[in-house]
Order: structure tokens, then sequence, then C-alpha cells
């Protein structure tokens, strides 16, 4: 490990002691999660005014842009920790990527759906061909790509550093993919559909914005949280420590 | 063979210090602690199942070992440092079937960077395999297959021979082939490092011997 | 490089690695061993025949409906058509342990698995890059449009050369499927696809398309230099436990 990281740091990616960590951050991260998501819902739906041009339909923003914004910020949470496992050998890496690909692509998948509804309201069709959407769609086969990949490996750890390096290809992909589908839009003249208009957002419909993606955020948080708990355990379950868990649970 | 740059009498090539693997938290090999040195033979001994192959692996620099330290003369173990110097037989042989052996053993000679395909015959003949150099490796028997894998030891040139089961599939001429090569390895200077799951009767003196547990 | 005599005069000269020999030694192998199972290679070919053919029968025979389809049609079946022989880049080599033997040569792992891909790109592309105005034909593609069909080909196919060879090489030992292949391998195929298309409508519009292909172009070098790299780097992971 390189030498100007934190002891601290350090420590923390000691599968137990991450264990304990994310326990502890675990409850914290799912109670804020759920109070701003809820202020944030009631902002976006009851209290921001109805845009001037969509009416009402406008609000399914503070939910689609969010998770769009989360696809892609999970997408390069996966694509650090794969560097790391892949790079520096450090088990915690290997698992925090691997347990991030399902959120993501859940993630990916809402976009997908509330973008189509969306698009149903605007246009009257449930899909569209437009740049963001179909970036979207071709994420969602790269985190299907990877989970399925991981799943293909007996080895939990091979499996994963195998999958973590499809995964940076993808990062590499990800922005030629998006520049490639802008380009073929423009080309084919039909839909220079933009989903989020150029108007300027007013700011009573900023704020329950940025608070639904705070939002996003800390659930994001504690779902990876429980899933690299869990994971841990299973990869783990040999050692001393996870014994000692197993017993302490039994006992109580 | 090219005439030898000298190395001095006995040269360290391998040093293993606890070295151990593990898959899936099983142990496939515990703490392991041996020395090979020029004009040295040691066998590896253990049964099936007992990692073996995976040892080996190790050896070559395919695998990283997770405990432990591998030293290849003095400094920690990877595939550039020893690659030029090792030649590995393994359990899959590395011959293409639609190939014949003469083709299979010009193949090896020029992934190695050498041109001279004049002493194949010769190998092969030496190998006991006169008469069989043209015919497509799927038709031969497994003995003959390995006498094919055998004839790469002499046409190329390297320090450690690492060998997994070189005796298997062999009939006795072809055990005392395998021997025969052992021998003339070792007296110039060079180190081999073989594996076997059964008895091993080997002439040219006592090997060390490691043995595996499962 | 010390070296073990065995009582054998060999004069092979150990100081240069011959790069050149083994680079020459692993193409006139693989281009040997697709020749000797030269029955392999029609079976591409054929598949882009019969999924060409389809497109009729789904469509109907129309010739003007036809023509418009015409390009995307054999761009994406030559695709699949080759994605369906990528899955053999390297299994027999894993198979009968040749891959391992060309990983612990003193060779660049990057240039000979470079080779390799070359190789597979001849036997398999090539063939469907020779029918190819045949499929346009039976879909009615116009003439004026066939030389920018095959130039964008040869093109795109060893670029899903290249990107499929990391894939294949990621995946080697799993006991993976042709659907797991196709499913990592096309995302990554979206803007080759996207730009081979683009180039072949405009020139069936009458418009300038040297833009994208000069876009496949450029791809086409930089995978050149960084695949071979990605492929030892997938290679040496997937089979590192």
């Amino acid at each position: 490990m390189a030498n100007w990281i934190p002891l601290w740091l350090h420590k923390l990616s000691s599968p137990p002691v991450f264990y304990r960590f994310a326990g502890a951050v675990r409850p914290w991260a799912i109670a804020l999660a759920l109070v701003l998501g809820i202020v944030a819902l009631y902002g976006g739906l009851v209290l921001a005014p109805p845009d001037y041009q969509q009416g009402d339909d406008y609000r399914i923003i503070f939910i689609h842009v969010p998770c769009a914004w989360m696809s892609l910020f999970i997408y390069a949470v996966m694509g650090i920790s794969a560097f790391m496992a892949l790079v520096w050998r450090i088990k915690l890496a290997e698992v925090v990527a691997m347990a991030s690909a399902p959120i993501g692509a859940a993630f990916t998948f809402i976009t997908l759906v509330t973008g189509s509804l969306w698009g149903e309201r605007m246009w009257g069709t449930w899909w569209t061909w437009d740049a963001r959407l179909t970036s979207e769609l071709v994420l969602l086969f790269l985190y299907l790509g990877v989970i399925a990949l991981y799943h293909s490996f007996e080895d939990r750890r091979q499996g994963a550093r195998t999958a973590g390096f499809l995964a940076l290809i993808g990062i590499v992909n990800v922005p030629i993919v998006h520049f490639s589908v802008v380009w073929w839009n423009t080309l084919h003249q039909g839909s220079t559909i933009r989903l989020l208009g150029p108007s300027t957002m007013a700011p009573s419909m900023i704020w329950p914005l940025l608070t639904m993606m705070a939002a996003t955020k800390l659930y994001y948080i504690a779902s990876l949280c429980g899933r690299t708990r869990a994971d841990l355990l299973a990869l783990e379950s040999g050692k001393d420590w996870v014994r000692q868990i197993a017993e302490r649970e039994a006992r109580a | 063979m090219p005439a030898m740059t000298d190395t001095p009498p006995t040269a360290t090539l391998l040093e293993a210090r606890a070295l151990g693997f593990h898959r899936q938290d099983e142990s496939v090999f515990g703490p392991l602690d041996f020395r090979l040195a020029t004009g040295e033979l040691m066998l590896i001994e253990g049964d099936n199942g007992s990692g073996k192959t995976t040892l080996m692996r190790i050896l070559t620099g395919l695998l990283r070992p997770e405990e432990g330290e591998l030293l290849w003369r003095g400094e920690p173990l990877t595939w550039d440092r020893c690659s030029g110097e090792v030649v590995f037989l393994g359990h899959q042989l590395g011959l293409k079937a639609e190939l014949s052996p003469r083709e299979n053993l010009r193949f090896t000679i020029g992934l190695h960077g050498h041109r001279n395909h004049s002493h194949i015959d010769e190998a092969l003949t030496r190998v006991g395999l006169t008469g069989y150099e043209d015919e497509p490796v799927r038709k031969l028997s497994a003995g003959q297959k390995k006498r094919v894998a055998l004839a790469r030891l002499l046409l190329i040139p390297a320090t450690l021979w690492l060998l997994d089961e070189p005796y298997a599939n062999l009939d006795r001429s072809g055990i005392e082939l395998v021997d025969a090569l052992l021998e003339a390895h070792i007296a110039h200077g060079g180190a081999a490092l073989v594996t076997s799951h059964g008895a091993v009767q080997f002439h040219g003196g006592e090997p060390q011997r490691v043995r595996l547990h499962d | 490089m010390a070296a073990s005599r065995s009582g054998f005069a060999c004069m092979t000269d150990l100081r240069r690695p011959g790069l050149m020999h083994a680079c020459a030694a692993v193409l006139h192998r693989d281009l040997t061993l697709a020749w000797r199972q030269r029955g392999d290679m029609v079976l591409p070919v054929l598949y882009a025949l019969i999924v060409t053919s389809l497109f009729p029968f789904a469509l109907g025979p129309e010739s003007a409906l036809l023509r418009r389809i015409a390009a995307g049609a054999v761009l994406v079946t030559v695709l699949l058509a080759m994605l369906l022989a990528l899955d053999a880049m390297f299994r027999s080599d894993i198979e009968d342990g040749s891959l391992e033997q060309l990983m612990l040569a003193p060779q660049p792992l990057a240039l000979m698995l470079g080779m390799k891909i070359l190789a597979h790109w001849l036997a398999t592309a090539l063939p469907l890059i020779v029918v190819a105005p045949l499929l346009a034909g039976m879909l009615h593609l116009p003439a004026s449009v066939m030389p920018v069909l095959l130039l964008a080909l040869l093109l795109a196919t060893p670029l899903l050369s290249l990107l499929g060879g990391i894939l294949v090489a990621l995946t080697a030992g799993t006991r993976r499927s042709g659907m797991l292949l196709a499913l990592m391998l096309l995302p990554l195929c979206v803007p080759v696809v996207i730009f081979a298309a683009g180039a072949l409508a405009a020139a069936q519009e009458g418009l300038p398309w040297i833009a994208p292909i000069a876009w496949l172009g450029a791809a086409l070098v930089l995978a050149v230099v960084l695949a071979p790299l990605a492929c030892a780097a997938a290679l040496r992971i997937a089979l590192d436990s």
C-alpha cells in the first residue's frame, strides 16, 4: 500500500474494522435518507409551482434526475474501487465494487422507466432514442454485463477482479457512447428532444432537486454498507472475526 | 546447445519462505520452505489434490502466492525476471492436436525467437519418435504426445526445468528417457523441479524431497 | 543468460530474443490451424447468408424498403456472425495448454496476443467481407454504396476483433456462454455501429461520408495500439487466482 495513505484509512480497509464501521453508519444513513427523501418529495410534488410549459408533468424530474446522476456516480465509484482492487489488491475495494453494481443498475433502471414515463406524457411515445436515454440504456447493459461476469466465476475474488476490469473498460466507453449517440441524433434530425430543457429552473424547484440528490446519495451509502457487510461475511467466512460475530449472535 | 556462460558452481535459483496459497478460504498448501540451486534436483511429492499443480503455477510466475515469499536468484519472483530461463512442462502439454510434432516444435523454436530448426529431427529421434514426425499429434498415443513435449526440453535451453508429472503416461523406456534427460541437465549445471504422485526412482543420486500434505 | 548443455550442439543465438520470429511463428501457426480446419471458416459466412435472407422474409420483398435497410442490416449481420466466431479465439489454446506456454515465453504477451487476434480476423472477417457484396445485393443495396460498405467493414471488423479479444481473454477459464460475451461486447460496439452506419447512410443519400469513416480509422489505430495491451492484462487477471 502506498505510504501516503493515512493510517485510519488503511485500518478501515481491514474487513472486521469496516464491518463495524459500516454497521454504525448504516442506520443513520437510512434514517437521514428517508427524512430528506420525504422532504424533497413534499417540496417537489406539493410546494413547487407547476411549470409554465409542462404543467404538472415535469415533476417526475425530481426522481428522474437524481437517479440519472446516481447511475453515473455509482459507476464512477465502481470504477475507482475496481482500479484500487486491481492495482493494490485491496479486498475491500473488490467487495465495494461488486456490491455497488446492482445498486447502480437499479438506479439506471429507474432512470429509464421515469424517462419513459415522462416521454409518454410529453410526446405520447413510451420510448424515444434521444441521446440521454440511449446512453442510459447502454449504461444499463454495462452494469448487467459486470454483474453477469462476476457471477460466472466460482472464485469470488477472481470474479470481482475480472468484472472490475470490465467496469474499467466500460468507463472509457461511456463518454464515447454518449458522444456517438449525440452525433447519431443530430444525423437523423429526428428528435432533438432534450429531457432537461434549457429553461432555467426556479429556486423553488431547485432545492427539492438538490435535497433528493442528497437523499439518493445517502440511500446508496446505506445500501452499500448493508451489501458490503453481507459480502464481507461471506468472503471471510472461515476467519476468526466472522466466527466470533456468529457466536455472539447465537448467544443473543 | 550453446556454450554456457559460466554460472558459479551453485547459485541459488529458487527460494521459498513460508510459501502458501488459499482458494476460497481453504488452504491449498501450507507454509512451504525450500531452496533449489543449480545442479540440483527437487522432487515434490503429494497425493492428488494436494496442490502440486498450483505450486507449479506459482513457480512459473503465472500465479501469485498469497502468503510467504518466493525468490528467484535473490529477488522476488516475477515473470519477467525468470522468463527465458525457465521451461515449464505442464499437465496439459501445450501441443496443437492438428499439427505434427515437427510443426509443433518449429513453432516452439520460433516462439522463443530462434531460427535454427535443424535440430528438430535429432530431438525427435532422441525421444523415440522416428517415423512419427509428420503425423498430426491427435493421432499419437498419450505416451507419444508426452515424448513430443519432452523434445521441447532438448530444443529450448533453460536453466530451470519445471516438470509437472513428467512420468505420467510413459512406459518403461519413456521413464528411462526422462531420467536420462534429467541426469544430463543436472550434470551440466541446470536445475529441475519435478512433481509426482507416485514413488519415483531417480538414478542420478538422491533428489531433495518436499512433501505436500492435504 | 545461463543455458544448460545437454550434449547437443545448437547454434542458436541467445542474445537477441527474436521478436519478429516469434510474431511470425504465432501468425503462421494460427493461420495454418485455421486452414487445416477450413470448414470452420465457412460457417460464419453461411450464417450471414441465412440471416440476411431472413430480412426479406420478415419485411416483405419490396425492393424500396429493403434498399433502405440494406446497409444497416448487412452491418449488423456481419457483426453478429463475428460475435459467434469470437468465442473460439482462445478456447482451443486454453484447453490444450498452448496459451500457458505463450504466456511463459520470453516475449511480450501483448504482441503475441495481437498476432493471434490478427490471425483470427484474417480467418473469420475476411471471408465475411468478401461475401458482403453478395449480402448487400440480396437486399438491393445501390451499387454506389458498395465501396463504402466494404471500407466500413474493413475498419469496423478489426475493431470488433480487437475489442472482442479483450473480452474473450477476460472470460478465459470460466464456463462462459456466447450470450455472456454478447452482453459484454455489444455495449462496446454501439459507437462502432453508429459511425459505420452513419457513413453508409450518408453515402446512400449522396452526402459526404468521410467524417465518420475517419473517426472509425482513428479508433482503429488507437485500438491496434491499446487493445493487445488490455488483452494481455485481461488474460493475466482472468487466469491469476
